[in-house]
């Protein structure tokens, strides 16, 4: 049986294409707008776990979730991955600096 | 399971470099309140808890402190990664930099390796809650005296202040999560079949 040697993706996930604007500062006041949600979502579901009949908590934590989706999406379009279940032509997990080296502003 | 983040749940960019303040801060890393037995200690108690609150919150919280392990171990990084053998050895941390050089290993301040017996797995849930109760208590502690150590540097003190205030946070929710068990166990058992003993 042969095992197709043939590595390059074919599909059409455009995201090596997207324009890349390394505009620092840009980039660390969305990555702080997303810790701020993170917190704020993180937050609302410990306090849901010991509360989870309270209907304004829940309310904003799904507000909270949605904004978060959407900021997070808009990050990683054009600053690469949060995870590595973002998908990606071009393995761009490697190229932005970890955390703990302080490139995380 | 667990999916990594790439990001800090709080933002720590450390300017100056002090072997002194990690050789203390190291104590939240490995030590007996620090962030790695907090983790371990409520995602192990998780599997015996009698109800669904109690269950997610120990998840919960057993992950933020995973995050918080990440800080502190980010802190200690930061304040010795470019330390000089001159700094190491005024800081008193010749004989840490002979085994780990500036890498980070989770020990106490005083220089003892993490040990499982830091926490505890009781088979009874209210003797586990109370002892999370008290690892909350003893961390805000902690995070109080490296706040007094640190004063001097703000770059330090800020994520330190964020983390006390988690345990605080924490603690808050622990309680409640504790009352809940305690309504559960407490509460009359009542049988649809007389033949039940």
């Amino acid at each position: 049986m042969f095992v197709n040697e043939n590595r390059n993706c074919c599909c059409n996930n455009d995201c090596e294409a997207e324009e890349r604007k390394i505009d620092c500062e840009k980039k660390e006041e969305l990555l702080q707008n997303i810790r701020c949600y993170e917190f704020a979502v993180n937050e609302l579901a410990l306090y849901l776990d010991t509360h989870p009949e309270d209907k304004k908590a829940l309310c904003l934590h799904k507000k909270y979730c949605n904004e978060l989706k959407n900021l997070r999406d808009m990050y990683q379009k054009v600053y690469g991955p949060l995870t590595i279940t973002y998908p990606c032509n071009k393995w761009r997990w490697l190229e932005e600096p970890w955390p703990w080296e302080g490139g995380d502003k | 399971m667990w999916t990594y983040n790439k990001m800090l749940q709080y933002p720590i960019n450390i300017k100056c470099t002090d072997p002194k303040l990690a050789k203390v801060i190291i104590s939240q890393y490995g030590g007996p309140d620090g962030e790695l037995a907090a983790s371990l200690r409520y995602l192990s108690q998780r599997f015996g808890m009698p109800d669904q609150k109690a269950k997610a919150i120990l998840n919960d919280i057993g992950t933020e402190e995973l995050a918080h392990l990440e800080m502190v171990g980010t802190i200690v990084h930061q304040l010795t990664k470019n330390a000089t053998i001159e700094q190491i050895q005024e800081a008193g941390l010749d004989a840490y930099y002979t085994d780990h050089g500036v890498d980070v290993y989770p020990q106490s301040a005083a220089g003892v390796p993490f040990t499982a017996a830091y926490i505890a797995t009781k088979g009874d849930p209210i003797a586990n809650l109370q002892e999370d109760l008290a690892a909350e208590q003893k961390a805000r502690a902690v995070y109080e005296k490296l706040i007094d150590l640190c004063r001097d540097n703000p770059d330090v003190l800020d994520p330190l202040r964020y983390l006390r205030e988690r345990e605080v946070v924490h603690f808050q929710r622990f309680g409640e999560a504790l009352r809940g068990v305690q309504d559960k166990l407490a509460m009359k058992k009542f049988y649809m079949n007389n033949k039940c003993d």
